[in-house]
């Protein structure tokens, strides 16, 4: 649920990131915090444990200009994907925008994306949302590692309905900010519509 | 069920602005702020200045947000206010009409009994902003300001 702000003219968004253990949700924020001019992002955040598995959250507010006199500000979360976090995943997604369902590409991950894809969906129509309604992308991360599973396979278990999805290696920052860009975009359209 | 789309105009924000001006004066605070639920920073008042207050907004959220998921499992409604004591600066934590939070900062120049009192009456000023504010927004007509931008407003703004 974004915030429209007459008074300062800003208009904020919330996108989170959403994704199984360890599938990269973090590294890609803090890609799009390194490589981010500073007047455009305020700091970055992070709710992680001494290992640095996220415990609750990571944060990073971004400005990305402005659209007829009104500054477009998104903020960008990650969950924390181990399975037993599942009361924190559901905080945290409350008023969300956009969402970017991060997949692990690994072939022994397959079945961790498939349930984080469910718990996704499962938490999102407790907050009263449809994921089919809520604008969304995929990215299948991970493409540089040896044991990953094809596009099209991942594709077909991930992604029937054929929304925007994308190959990322987040370590290197290729394919992070097509997502994001596209993520932004669909919510910017959505908002258009009156979502 | 999903909560209506949060939106401010000039009018209401600053009838929101001079409760925050006047409890930061009464209390004796050091920094006032007003947060919604999902972590944007509605006002804030105050020395701010050297302070992230985006960043305190969302955590302040989130904290909102854990405290909200423990009274759930207690079969409590909410716990709408909490206090965090530190050896110079405290925080108390105030939910106003079950939607936004509200904020105060304060030092020794101040105390929790003040704070707590100061509190109460901001809390009764600003839930009635609120619920004027929430009903113009679910007024017919009161759509986003962003109908009647193109897709090529979006498309620019992706431009490198």
């Amino acid at each position: 649920m974004s915030f429209v702000n007459y008074s300062s003219r800003e208009i904020n968004c919330k996108i989170v990131y959403y994704g199984p253990g360890l599938c990269g949700k973090t590294t890609n924020l803090q890609y799009i915090y390194n490589r981010t001019n500073p007047d455009a992002k305020g700091k970055m955040i992070s709710l992680a444990t001494e290992t640095e598995r996220t415990l609750f959250f990571d944060f990073l507010p971004l400005s990305l200009g402005e659209i007829r006199g009104f500054k477009t500000r998104f903020h960008l979360y990650t969950v924390p994907g181990q399975v037993f976090y599942d009361a924190s995943r559901k905080l945290i997604l409350k008023g969300v925008d956009g969402v970017v369902f991060v997949a692990d590409s690994q072939i022994d991950r397959i079945e961790a994306n498939l349930e984080s894809f469910e718990n996704l969906r499962y938490n999102l129509m407790e907050q009263g949302y449809d994921l089919d309604r809520v604008p969304y992308v995929i990215q299948y991360n991970k493409r540089d590692l040896p044991n990953i599973a094809s596009v099209e396979e991942l594709r077909s278990l991930l992604n029937p309905g054929s929304i925007p999805d994308f190959e990322a290696v987040a370590t290197t920052g290729e394919g992070v900010f097509d997502t994001l860009k596209s993520v932004a975009k669909f919510v910017l359209t959505e908002l258009k519509r009156g979502g | 069920m999903v909560e209506p789309q949060m939106i401010m105009y000039e009018e209401e924000f600053n009838q929101i602005q001079a409760v925050c001006d006047k409890l930061v004066r009464d209390a004796n605070a050091v920094v006032v702020f007003i947060v919604d639920k999902n972590g944007q920073l509605i006002a804030t008042s105050g020395e701010y200045k050297h302070l992230d207050t985006t960043s305190l907004a969302s955590l302040t959220a989130g904290n909102i947000a854990a405290t909200g998921g423990m009274a759930k499992l207690l079969k409590e409604n909410e716990f709408a206010t909490q206090f965090h004591e530190g050896e110079r600066q405290n925080i108390h934590i105030q939910i106003v009409g079950q939607r936004v939070i509200l904020v105060v900062i304060f030092d020794d120049r101040s105390s929790l009994g003040l704070v707590r009192l100061r509190v109460r009456k901001a809390n009764a000023e600003l839930d009635k902003i609120f619920e004027s504010l929430l009903k113009k927004v679910q007024e017919p007509g009161a759509g986003s300001p962003f109908a009647e931008i193109t897709d090529d407003d979006i498309d620019n703004l992706f431009n490198d």
